[in-house]
C-alpha cells in the first residue's frame, strides 16, 4: 500500500488512498468530486456493480449504529465487494483491553479499507495515523461524522441546490456533531447559515469561532425562534432534541414544543422549502409532513448508499477508477 | 546593559549554559517543566523568582548549567512565556541571544484536558497541538485551550 501511496500524484483522483477523518479535510472540489461522483452512480449503478469484486471493507464500530453500518455494508456489496465485521465489542478482544491503535493495525492486515465508529473524539485522526489503509470516520464521539455530511450535502445540493441557499439548522446544536460537520462544510458555498434553538443547545462557542474563520459573520446567524426566520429559508435541517439534555420532563416538554413543526408551521414557509432530518425522528416532525413535496429526509437517508459508494470508490479507486470517465 | 547585569547577579553568574530571561513572573517552574527539567539528571539549575524588571514589574529568571537549550525546545516557551529572552552562554559570554517564536504545532508537552478525547486513554499516542493566535487546539478532538495552558504541561 506504500508504495501506491507514493503514486498516488500520478492520478487525477487526488482522494486515491486518503483517509477521511472531517468535513474540514474536504475542499469545495473534493466535495464537489464526490457528490458528481454519487450522482453517476445514483444514475446507472449497474456500470460499478463488479468494479470491487476482491475488495474487502473492515467495520469496526465500537459503538452501535446499525443504519450507518448497514449503509456502509450495502454501498460495498452494491460495488461487487463484501465487508469484514469485527462485531460488537462485548465479543472482541477490545473487551480484554486491547487499545484502538493495536486493533486497527490487525484489521488492517484483512482488509482494503476501514470504516471506524468510536465513542472518543479524535479517534478516527489517531487511528489514521497507525494505518496505510483509507479509514474513514463514521463518527467520532461528540467529534466528526463526514460521510453524514456528504450525503446531507448531497440532499440539498439535489433538492435546492448549494448555490445561493439559505439554510436554517435546528434542533439539538450544541451535542450534535451532524450538525457541526455539515456547518463546517457548507462554508465552502455562497450560503447563509441560521442556527435555531433553545440558548442552552446553541452551538458550541468553539464551532462558532471556526465558522467565522471560514465565512463572513453576516452569513452565520443564531436565532431562538424559527418563526422570524422561516419565510427565508429554502432547506430547514431538523435534529432531535433529547430527552437527556434536560434536568425534568416538563422543561423539556415545553422546550422541545417550540422546535416541532407540523403543517400548520408551514403555512408561513415557502413552498419550495425542503426539509430534511438526519433520523431517526421522534416528534419533531409531525408525520403529515411525510407526504408533502417538503419531505426530504427519506430520500436523505438513501442517499447514504450512492455517497458512500462514490466515496469508496474514489478512496480505494484503482487506475481507471474514480472520477476519471473519459 | 548595567541595569541587566545587576539583576543577573541576583542570581549567580553561569560559565556555560542558558540564561532564560524575561519570563512572566510566576512562570519559572513551568518554564521547567516544559523543558522537561527536574534536576534529576544533575543539571545545576538556579531560579529567580519576583525578580524586579524594566519591562514587567516583576519577571522570572531560569538559568540552566551545561546546556544550551534548541530552537525546538525555546519555541514551546512561548506558550506560556512569549516575552522570554534566550542568552546562550560560554565561557560567562552571552554568545547567542533569541526571542521565542510561537511554533505551528506543540508536541508531547501539553495534555488534553478534554476527558472525551482519545489521547486520554490508554492509547500509544503522543499529544498534538497546533498553536493558534490566543491559545492551543488539540490535534484530535479539536478542543481549543485558551486560558490556563500552564496547568496542562505533561509532566
Ligand atoms: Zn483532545
Amino acid at each position: 500500500m506504500e508504495g501506491l501511496k507514493g503514486n498516488a500524484g500520478a492520478y487525477t483522483n487526488e482522494m486515491r488512498h486518503d483517509h477521511l477523518i472531517t468535513s474540514k479535510q474536504l475542499s469545495r472540489g473534493d466535495i464537489e468530486t464526490v457528490l458528481d461522483r454519487a450522482a453517476e452512480i445514483d444514475e446507472d449503478p449497474s456500470a460499478v456493480a463488479d468494479r470491487y469484486a476482491d475488495t474487502l471493507l473492515g467495520l469496526l464500530f465500537f459503538e452501535p449504529s446499525t443504519r450507518t453500518k448497514m449503509s456502509f455494508e450495502t454501498a460495498m456489496k452494491r460495488l461487487g465487494g463484501d465487508v469484514v465485521d469485527m462485531g460488537s465489542v462485548e465479543s472482541s478482544s477490545v473487551k480484554k483491553g486491547e487499545t484502538l491503535a493495536d486493533t486497527v493495525r490487525v484489521i488492517e492486515g484483512y482488509a482494503d479499507a476501514l470504516v471506524l465508529r468510536h465513542p472518543k473524539q479524535g479517534a478516527a485522526q489517531m487511528a489514521s495515523e497507525f494505518v496505510d489503509v483509507p479509514l474513514l470516520n463514521a463518527g467520532d464521539g461528540a467529534g466528526h461524522h463526514p460521510t453524514q455530511t456528504l450525503l446531507d450535502l448531497y440532499t440539498i445540493r439535489e433538492n435546492a441546490g448549494l448555490e445561493d441557499l439559505t439554510i436554517g439548522i435546528m434542533g439539538d446544536l450544541k451535542y450534535g456533531r451532524t450538525v457541526h460537520s455539515l456547518a463546517h462544510a457548507l462554508t465552502n458555498f455562497d450560503v447563509h447559515q441560521h442556527f435555531i434553538s433553545p440558548e442552552s443547545l446553541q452551538l458550541p462557542r468553539e464551532v462558532v469561532y471556526d465558522l467565522h474563520q471560514e465565512q463572513d459573520g453576516t452569513q452565520i446567524r443564531e436565532h431562538e425562534s424559527l418563526e422570524e426566520i422561516l419565510p427565508s429559508l429554502d432547506v430547514l435541517y431538523v435534529t432531535r432534541i433529547q430527552r437527556e439534555r434536560f434536568p425534568d420532563e416538563n422543561e423539556y416538554q415545553k422546550v422541545a414544543g417550540e422546535y416541532q413543526i407540523d403543517t400548520d408551521t408551514l403555512e408561513a414557509a415557502s413552498d419550495e422549502l425542503t426539509i430534511m432530518h438526519p433520523l431517526p425522528r421522534v416528534d419533531e416532525i409531525a408525520p403529515e409532513i411525510d407526504e408533502t413535496d417538503h419531505a426530504a429526509y427519506f430520500d436523505q437517508a438513501h442517499n447514504g448508499v450512492p455517497v458512500r459508494m462514490a466515496l469508496l470508490d474514489l478512496l480505494l479507486g484503482g487506475d481507471d477508477g474514480g472520477v476519471r470517465d473519459d | 546593559m548595567t541595569e541587566n547585569d545587576d539583576h543577573q547577579l541576583r542570581v549567580s553568574k553561569i560559565q556555560n549554559g542558558t540564561v532564560i530571561d524575561h519570563v512572566r513572573a510566576g512562570q519559572a517552574l513551568n518554564v521547567l517543566a516544559i523543558l522537561g527539567i527536574d534536576g534529576s539528571e544533575g543539571e545545576e539549575v538556579s531560579v529567580g523568582m519576583n525578580v524586579p524588571s524594566d519591562r514587567f514589574a516583576r519577571k522570572d529568571i531560569v538559568k540552566v548549567e551545561d546546556r544550551e537549550l534548541s530552537q525546538d525546545e525555546v519555541d514551546v516557551l512561548s506558550l506560556i512565556a512569549p516575552d522570554a529572552t534566550i542568552n546562550i552562554v560560554r565561557e560567562y559570554d552571552v554568545v547567542e541571544k533569541h526571542r521565542v517564536d510561537r511554533p505551528e504545532v506543540v508536541e508531547g508537552v501539553l495534555s488534553c484536558p478534554n476527558a472525551g478525547c482519545i489521547t486520554t486513554d490508554d492509547e500509544p499516542v503522543t499529544s498534538r497541538f497546533e498553536v493558534l493566535d490566543d491559545g492551543v487546539r488539540c490535534a484530535y478532538c479539536g478542543t481549543i485551550v485558551r486560558e490556563g495552558i500552564a496547568s496542562l504541561i505533561d509532566t
